[in-house]
């Protein structure tokens, strides 16, 4: 297994203004704290957590959307923090993301061909000929018929436009992407058609997913390994089989049994422990473990001592006092 | 006598293409205490329908075509507007998707329980304000006294959904109508506000309606579910034989495309194409053009809902032979 992305002390704060006018002073929103992470050529990382802990956030770090406060990348053996500008349009080209709403996504004056052609155009190639060929090409790859091309965005459905989306992504033929909820704005009738055309794509061209969502059922059909997030921190992180049938941290567990019941005999209610309380904020993010206010196991250290990652297993990684 | 009996319900909008059936000849009953749940996908009806029987459908371009819709003895389409708004609230009250919308961000979190209480019932200030926070206290508002004086965007999404329960329960209606209740919400969060829906239903007897897409969310909720698609109630059934035994191809795909967390598959069963345009609606059977099974007199006529066991209907041509 070789790594593709080695991501190692990342942090994201952004500086949010706090005060009135007379004591306006700015407070860090700790988006992503410490996190390190790699990602081997080839598989799918699944990444999940609720709203507001920092998913999205940590893969628009990883592609350098968005510049890291601390921490370093190293993507196809270059620290992606240290490059220059030239040199970072150079990696971008292998680095790409599909956004989760595919109605605010694309452009709409643009048509079809234009949205798709123009990361080529962006790395220098021309319109001509061989550039429309290959936005056929990449139409025929997610689905869509060559005879879309002149059509705009808002003449699609939102599966469609999740195709395009995907099109656009991949057109510069990445070897990483990031994909941001691609299918939790879509009907379910539609997600598992574009949740098949990842899988598809990913065998045919040889990609390496990152798959942020909040839907734990996707996550665990797509991914090879999955790591957890609570308030800016990878909590646990383990093939998903062993996740999913042996979560370690109290979050984990907690997470996978508020999935509701596949079945009605199987309903959860009164069975299982119910998280209590709310997720806190980011910008004051509670001492010691951050998930220790709603912890049901909660002991003394966890409220001033921050558990560090250990691993109790090869390949499981997992902060928590309990198991640390 | 059941509590709700909708029948041959069609909502019909005025668009500029030319009026379009949003619901189209929807008939089910609800008694008191039971859970209903609707499942459907965007453009399923399963929202206006519920619009419907509350009479919130701005009218026109609403307009209801057909059917009728007789809750507690009352015949709702044909009542006024004041007497319509007496049964909004103590008769059947509703909680919407986005908690943040649905709350007037310039008042206080507990004046909007309290205005819902004075619009029906006449009691004193401080009959107001117990009343009040005892319904807050009820939904599980962390320190409910401190919270009534806050506003809605001082609450998280979870807190706000608490509040609109509140809201909606304080009248005690007979009928709780919630649309997509927890869709917005995160799946710790939405496990709570299931659990608190059905811990009220076992305390205050009301029948609810749940609104949903989400297969999972009627698993754990509902007693009987309608199953709809384009406008019309494709499958009825009693919660458990919609699962072990789904009727409708439309109903087995939704059960299989979504990946479960006890079953490990290879590739997902996908339901091929789009959710037809109401505009353009396939002749028949609405499901034809995605369905795996359809054969060409599935677009003959529309199949009529047909009962295959007790209380469990399908509209459907070929159940008789695909089971």
């Amino acid at each position: 297994m070789t790594p593709l992305i080695e991501a190692a002390g990342l942090t994201k704060h952004f500086d949010v203004r706090a005060g009135g006018f007379l004591r306006r002073h700015s407070i860090p929103l700790r988006a992503v704290e410490d996190v390190a992470l790699r990602i081997n050529a080839g598989e799918t990382l699944g990444l999940v957590g609720e709203s507001g802990c920092g998913k999205s956030t940590l893969g628009r770090l990883l592609i350098r959307l968005i510049p890291a406060t601390t921490g370093n990348i190293i993507f196809d053996g270059a620290d992606i923090t240290r490059l220059n500008p030239g040199e970072l349009r150079e990696k971008r080209r292998s680095m790409q993301i599909i956004f989760q709403d595919p109605f605010g996504a694309l452009n709409p004056r643009m048509t079809v061909e234009n949205i798709i052609a123009e990361p080529l155009l962006i790395h220098g190639a021309r319109r001509n000929a061989e550039t429309r060929q290959q936005v056929a090409a990449m139409l025929e790859l997610v689905g869509l018929p060559a005879r879309v091309r002149e059509r705009f965005p808002h003449e699609f459905s939102g599966g469609q436009r999740q195709r395009i989306g995907i099109a656009r992504a991949l057109v510069l033929r990445p070897k990483f992407v990031v994909c941001d909820e691609p299918v939790s704005a879509l009907d379910v009738s539609v997600q598992a058609q574009i949740v098949n055309l990842l899988q598809d794509l990913q065998g045919e061209l040889g990609l390496t997913y990152l798959f942020i969502a909040h839907d734990l059922g996707v996550v665990k059909h797509i991914s090879t390994r999955v790591a957890v997030m609570y308030l800016g921190k990878i909590v646990e992180l383990a093939d998903k089989a062993t996740l999913y049938a042996s979560p370690l941290h109290p979050y984990a567990q907690a997470l996978i049994a508020a999935v509701p019941a596949a079945h009605p005999a199987q309903r959860s209610r009164g069975r299982r422990q119910r998280l209590a309380g709310d997720i806190p904020s980011a910008l004051h993010p509670p001492s010691g473990c951050r998930f220790h206010t709603r912890c049901p196991h909660v002991m003394e250290i966890c409220r001033t001592v921050e558990p560090r990652i250990t691993e109790p297993a090869a390949g499981h990684a997992v902060a928590c006092h309990l198991t640390g | 006598m059941p509590l709700l009996e909708v029948a041959n319900l069609t909502t019909a909008f005025g668009t500029s293409r030319g009026e379009i059936t949003a619901v189209e000849d929807v008939s089910f009953t609800l008694d008191e205490g039971e859970i209903l749940g609707i499942v459907g996908e965007s453009g399923s009806g399963k929202s206006v329908t519920a619009l419907t029987i509350m009479g919130l459908l701005p009218q026109p371009p609403a307009r209801i075509a057909g059917g009728s819709i007789r809750f507690a003895g009352d015949e709702l389409t044909r009542l006024s507007d004041t007497r319509m708004q007496r049964i909004r609230g103590p008769g059947i009250a509703m909680v919407f998707q986005e908690p943040m919308t649905s709350l007037n961000p310039v008042f206080t979190i507990g004046e909007q329980v309290m205005e819902t209480i004075r619009a029906h019932e006449r009691l004193s200030q401080r009959a107001l304000y117990a009343r009040s926070l005892e319904m807050l206290e009820k939904v599980g508002i962390p320190s409910a006294a401190r919270r009534m004086t806050d506003y809605p965007h001082q609450l998280s999404g979870g807190q706000r959904q608490r509040v609109m329960l509140a809201i909606a329960l304080a009248c005690r209606p007979r009928l709780l109508i919630a649309d997509e209740p927890t869709t917005a919400l995160d799946v710790t969060i939405q496990a709570q506000i299931l659990d608190l829906m059905m811990d009220l239903r076992d305390e205050f007897g009301m029948a609810i309606i749940v609104i949903t897409h989400n297969m999972g969310v009627v698993a754990e909720t509902a007693d009987r579910v309608l199953v709809m698609y384009a406008g019309r109630i494709v499958e009825e059934a009693p919660v458990a034989a919609l699962f072990d035994h789904p009727l409708h191809p439309y109903t087995r795909g939704l059960l299989e495309c979504v990946p479960s967390l006890d079953q490990d598959h290879e590739r997902l069963v996908a339901i091929p194409g789009t959710l037809p345009d109401p505009a353009r609606r396939p002749k028949g059977c609405r499901f034809t053009p995605r369905c795996r099974y359809a054969v060409p007199a599935c677009t003959a006529g529309l199949p009529p809902l047909t009962d295959f066991d007790a209380g469990h209907a399908a509209a459907c041509i070929r159940v008789a032979e695909l089971t």
